[in-house]
């Protein structure tokens, strides 16, 4: 009979990383746990060890490593069907602040890294002609803000990204899901100077898998946000640059 | 980490017959003798397992290696030599069933044993040891090898023939492709006289008068096999026997290839590429009750006890007639599920089974049935018996794998045995029981010598062999 289904997630150790693990273990997907901090992912895994799990310490801003790490899994799997890319930062800065350091950290974990671990596993699904890639993207990509330039374009950038792999890969018979997450109670959120609507990290792991399952191509979380941001998105930039937002 | 030296390009989706098994491996295919070494080295060096694959045609996972490396043996196609004087021929290992029978039948020649499809290569069928619906007849395809050439793991290059290292003869046909790969094949063809075969069709109400006509009615014909209607209680069916034609008033016409051929269309409207898809919403319980009920009654009515003349490939490759038939079962593919029993136990115990499906509401939708003998090749599945094949669709997993288990138990109570052509469900203590402590030790002696580095690996072999 056919293996177990297996789900890869970059970025597991904490958030909504690691809400998706146990929401995909109660699903009995076999599980990829990638992400730095290795004690943490064998905490996690010893929680799930109902099913099978597999930790994986990388850090995603170690391009080269991402090819070679997605192929050994492949080995230890057999077969990978769900490859999730959660890894992110937010680093704040300030109204006045433009921290091109911070900037640059963004966009290796958020964007890079999500470019040096996706592009293997397209051409490896494009091939196998099966398989759901799912990006945690952001509201915050859906327009340019004041309060975090640089976080905004990483997401932005993102979810073209996304956009771009969904439109090479839809019709080899792979999904693509991009995910908008708003406020999750995440240590990410410790960041965020005003919050609302917030929910936790196993409603957006809720929310995720249900889109996965509808093969969405887009899927806000909580689902209001998709409203609002549609509001958002059609406010002339005239108007947007005089609001507080 | 481990680092794996194998190009990411190389990775390739590899499916069983069924496509019930979907997996990602390293996919090479050699041309020559050469480049199989080249692929064992790098293998070697990346520290990753190599399985051999012709053309996909097992049902279970005796030719996929998930994330590991897939020799895939297609491109070794060549028809190395063929002597119409004496119907022997010696090929390539990627050569198929199919490329045999075009080469030698306008000299009035046909392979001695054919699968129910014509696109298994000769590799995988040796690897498995094929039988086909003449099985008392003429035993199974090893029988007909008169010699083969192997590149061993460990660096030989062999050659076998039943009595020059008559051990390894024995053992590299049956064994699964896990000693050693076949480089050539000799075999010995069947002389015909015509491209024809007579059938014979007669219906029947029970499971147990069909199994008792097979062996009773064996020798009357070259072939001889039982379509089980697999809804019904008693395992009412339809056997077909048939026998060449030795002679026709257009003999030689009847050899011709344009007179081998099957149907493009159907009801010279449906072009049979497409069938698969209106097969589709039948594969149910009351889409396979409604189809089989009408064959039987077809078969117990208008057909019976009709004699009707047929050529060699209408007859013999039933599973061509729709390709990609396969797909019809939906995205979670189809398992099938064979075993071979005793003459003395196997009438009941296949009916036991059966019914057990029934009773779970996971009947198979196909069941046929056949006479076997036994064979001396190592990993033999014959037994002086029965076999009984069943398709079920793969709906829900788990349960499937309880039901198998189960009809697994009830063959081995039988003295039963197995298959890895076909198996996917066998468990490492069931496989034990049937192949036997004596000949798992031989198999594993053997493997030790041909393949000490154990290089040489399958998701069969890891599922019931380590």
């Amino acid at each position: 009979m056919n293996l177990p289904p297996t789900a890869l997630i970059i970025g597991a150790s904490s958030g909504i990383g690691a809400a998706l693990a146990r929401e995909f273990a109660r699903n009995g997907l076999r599980l990829a746990l990638v992400a730095r901090r290795k004690d943490l992912l064998e905490k996690l895994a010893q929680e799930l060890s109902a099913v099978e799990t597999r930790c994986y310490a990388h850090d995603v801003a170690e391009y080269d490593e991402a090819p070679v790490l997605w192929q050994q899994i492949l080995q230890d799997f057999g077969r990978v069907d769900i490859v999730v890319y959660n890894a992110g930062v937010l680093l704040p800065v300030g109204p006045e602040e433009y921290d091109f350091g911070a900037d640059k950290r963004m966009v290796e974990i958020n964007l890079l890294g999500a470019m040096a671990w996706l592009n293997p596993v397209a051409l490896t699904f494009g091939r196998t002609g099966r398989g759901h890639i799912v990006g945690i993207s952001s509201v915050a990509g859906d327009r340019g803000r004041v309060g975090a330039p640089g976080y905004n374009t990483t997401k932005a950038a993102l979810s073209t990204f996304l956009e771009a792999l969904r439109n090479r890969l839809t019709k080899k018979g792979v999904h693509v899901l991009t995910v908008k997450p708003g406020f999750v109670q995440t240590d990410m959120l410790k960041n965020a100077p005003k919050t609302f609507w917030v929910i936790s990290p196993e409603q957006a792991a809720q929310d995720i898998v249900k889109a996965i399952h509808r093969r969405a191509q887009v899927a806000y979380t909580p689902e209001r946000w998709g409203l609002l941001m549609n509001v958002i998105r059609h406010i002339p930039s005239f108007l947007f640059r005089r609001l507080k937002i | 980490m481990s680092v794996s030296q194998l190009p990411l390009e190389r990775l390739d989706k590899v499916e069983n017959y069924g496509h019930s098994r979907h997996t990602v491996a390293y996919v090479y295919r050699p041309n020559q003798v050469a480049q199989i070494e080249e692929v064992f080295a790098l293998a070697r060096r990346a520290g990753l397992s190599v399985a051999l694959r012709g053309a996909g045609r097992s049902y279970g996972d005796a030719a996929t290696n998930s994330g590991q490396v897939v020799l895939d043996l297609q491109r070794m196609n060549r028809i190395l030599n063929w002597n119409p004087a004496t119907g022997v021929i010696k090929v390539e290992p990627g050569v198929t069933i199919a490329q045999i029978w075009q080469h030698v039948l306008e000299d009035g020649y046909w392979p001695p044993v054919t699968s129910g499809t014509m696109f298994p290569t000769i590799g995988g069928a040796l690897a498995h040891n094929i039988h086909g619906k003449n099985n008392t007849k003429a035993g199974t395809l090893g029988e007909h090898v008169l010699e083969f050439t192997a590149l061993l793991p460990n660096g030989e290059q062999v050659t076998c023939t039943p009595t020059e290292n008559s051990e390894l003869f024995y053992a590299l046909i049956s064994t699964a492709g896990l000693l050693g790969v076949f480089t050539s094949v000799t075999l010995k063809l069947k002389k015909l006289h015509t491209g024809l075969v007579d059938v014979h069709a007669w219906a029947m109400t029970h499971l147990g008068e069909m199994m008792r006509d097979l062996d009773e009615r064996k020798h009357e014909f070259d072939y001889i096999v039982g379509w089980v209607d697999t809804l019904d209680h008693n395992g009412r069916g339809q056997i077909h026997g048939a026998n060449y034609v030795h002679d026709a008033p257009n003999a030689a016409e009847t050899l011709r290839l344009d007179k081998q051929v099957l149907p493009d269309t159907f009801f010279g409207l449906v072009p049979k590429s497409t069938l698969w898809m209106f097969m589709t919403p039948f594969m149910n319980n009351v889409g396979t009750r409604l189809i089989n009920t009408a064959k039987y009654v077809f078969s117990a009515t208008l057909e019976q006890r009709k004699i009707y003349r047929q050529s060699l490939v209408e007859f013999n490759y039933l599973l061509d007639y729709v390709p990609n038939w396969e797909k019809s079962y939906g995205r979670s593919g189809l398992i099938q599920y064979q075993t071979f029993i005793p003459l003395a136990t196997a009438t009941d115990a296949y009916l036991e089974m059966l019914r057990l499906a029934q009773r779970r509401g996971m009947p198979p939708f196909l069941g046929v049935t056949k006479r076997h003998r036994p064979d001396r090749f190592l990993f033999t599945h014959a037994v002086d018996g029965y076999s009984f094949a069943m398709d079920f669709k793969v709906t829900n997993a788990a349960r499937l794998q309880k039901l198998c288990e189960e009809m697994s138990d009830i063959a081995l109570e039988a003295g039963g045995r197995f298959y890895f052509a076909k198996d996917s469900t066998l468990t490492p203590g069931r496989a034990r029981r049937y192949l036997g402590e004596e000949t798992l030790a031989k198999f594993q002696a053997l493997k030790a010598q041909c393949d000490p580095e154990n290089l040489l690996q399958s998701d069969l072999y890891r599922r019931l062999l380590v």
